[in-house]
């Protein structure tokens, strides 16, 4: 069978995986941002309590393997009553699992606002939840788009994981073409430059284009 | 230990009551004493300049007032209402936020390196405040912040951000920025230092319209001795956390009496 009727057949199989996968990682990217602005914002709390959660959401999701948390979701879950679809399950623990490393972006782009800026927020009077919003989040979020870039195709590859609790995403589909054709390298070659291509060609140049149109705000481009 | 603040009043009342008073202000960091029981009175309408070599306490001072800095022993007063202290059970007791949230809305301050905030345009920077603290309306506020630019001379570039201006520019705007809350005093602390010598005129420029045209209150705090000279109504030579000599600009110039403010006035003369 030629590489062309390999994918004539198997075409739209990948077709599906891929948006299945595409489903992943719009989904796990929305919570991860989420969960990332909530708990870098926790982690700079002057409550001792709120910092104390964020730290140990954090130490508990980067600090251990996503697949076990992923196994934690899907199958422990249940046994305390909480049962999420696979689908669901996937997005879910790849999310909570990337917020974390989120967090410390977060974090770290909030610290990068000069001092200086927060003085001036607060010599007009402005409460400390308008300071944060209006004057240094904005900033802070040009100064973590970069990173920001790097952990979304983290996140992206990361999604393959799903696959071992059965969502039907594009690793999934490849491993069962593998498992009928046994052309493996035909298989596993397609999904590898699928999620090259959706790296390169569509999360890079996003995330590049969202840099440009934030240095345009603040008159940097 | 709650310091004793029994001997402070809740109000300044009477005839002359000044705009600003430090009384018996106190500021320590760790073991080290910035600024000594400092006693300091600013009329309504009166240009105070600080002056003094670095580590004398005269940023302190302003940085105090703006209540970003919080003071170890002492009250300050503005408008003869207490600024760091609010009135519980007939006592002061240390402002909580919200009470410094407002007290601190009387007074508008202008920082070295003028702390634009970069993702807005100059005329955003100077709506930011009414609209946001103020809760005005945006087209109210777009007024003021017009008039405002105009008075600072930066109409034509409203609609830049501060990375496309000089640092002259900046600063103007950054002066119309403050003037937008429409504080009762206001506060210049180095506004010309990080300035390009060429352009330190255009600021100030800027402040002595300010003295000449509009009854504010302001406490400059600068090296440029000529300038203070020119503008001020009183000139403070501050030295160890404490006011050594103070006087009109002409006396404290032309005729120093301490020996600490004629070893620094010469000392900056020759430095010029």
């Amino acid at each position: 069978m030629s590489y062309i009727e390999f994918l004539k057949e198997y075409g739209p199989r990948f077709w599906d995986g891929t948006l299945v996968t595409a489903g992943q990682f719009f989904l796990a990217s929305a919570l991860a941002i989420v969960i990332a602005l909530v708990a870098g914002l926790m982690k700079l709390s002057r409550n001792g309590l709120i910092r104390g959660i964020a730290v140990v959401y954090i130490e508990i999701f980067r600090g251990t393997s996503l697949l076990v948390q992923l196994y934690w979701i899907f199958f422990v879950l249940p046994l305390f009553g909480l049962t999420l679809p696979k689908f669901t399950a996937g997005f879910v623990a790849v999310g909570m699992n990337l917020g974390a490393y989120g967090a410390e972006l977060v974090r770290g782009g909030i610290q990068s606002v000069p001092k200086g800026q927060w003085e001036a927020a607060y010599a007009l009077s402005m409460s400390p939840m308008r300071r944060m919003w209006r004057i240094i989040l904005p900033q802070a979020f040009v100064n973590m788009l970069p990173p920001w870039g790097n952990l979304l195709i983290e996140l992206l590859k990361n999604t393959a994981l799903v696959a071992l609790i059965s969502v039907s995403d594009l690793m999934f589909e490849a491993k069962q073409i593998n498992g009928s054709t046994f052309l493996s390298a035909q298989t596993f070659g397609t999904a590898l430059i699928i999620y090259y291509v959706f790296a390169r060609f569509i999360v890079t140049p996003f995330m590049r284009w969202l840099e440009l149109v934030m240095r345009r705000k603040l008159g940097r481009a | 230990m709650m310091e004793d603040l029994s001997n402070y009043p809740l109000e300044l009342t009477g005839d002359n009551v000044p705009m600003v008073r430090f009384l018996k202000v106190t500021k320590r960091y760790g073991d080290l004493v910035v600024l000594d029981q400092l006693d300091l009175d600013v009329a309504e309408g009166e240009m105070v300049t600080i002056i003094g070599p670095s580590g004398s306490g005269k940023t302190t001072v302003l940085r105090m007032l703006m209540t970003l800095e919080t003071i170890n022993e002492g009250v300050i007063y503005v408008d003869g209402k207490p600024l760091t202290h609010m009135e519980k059970n007939g006592k002061l007791v240390p402002a909580d936020r919200k009470y410094l949230r407002k007290a601190r809305s009387q007074i508008g301050m202008c920082f070295q390196h003028f702390n634009l905030f970069p993702h807005m345009t100059a005329l955003e920077n100077c709506m930011e405040g009414p609209v946001q603290v103020l809760g005005m309306k945006k087209a109210e506020a777009r007024e003021r912040a017009e008039e405002l630019l105009e008075l600072v001379g930066m109409s034509d570039k409203r609609d830049q951000h501060p990375s496309r201006l000089s640092g002259g520019q900046q600063q103007r705007v950054a002066i119309a920025r403050a003037l937008a809350m429409r504080p009762k005093v206001m506060l210049f602390d180095e506004v010309t230092s990080a300035l390009d010598p060429e352009v330190i005129g255009e600021v100030t420029n800027v402040i002595r319209s300010l003295v000449e045209k509009h009854n504010l209150t302001m406490l400059m705090v600068t090296h440029q001795m000529g300038f203070a000279k020119d503008i001020s109504d009183r000139v403070c030579f501050f030295f160890d956390g404490k006011i050594e000599e103070q006087g009109a600009p002409e006396d404290l110039f032309g005729n120093p009496q301490k020996e600490r403010t004629q070893q620094f006035l010469s000392a900056v003369k020759e430095a010029d």
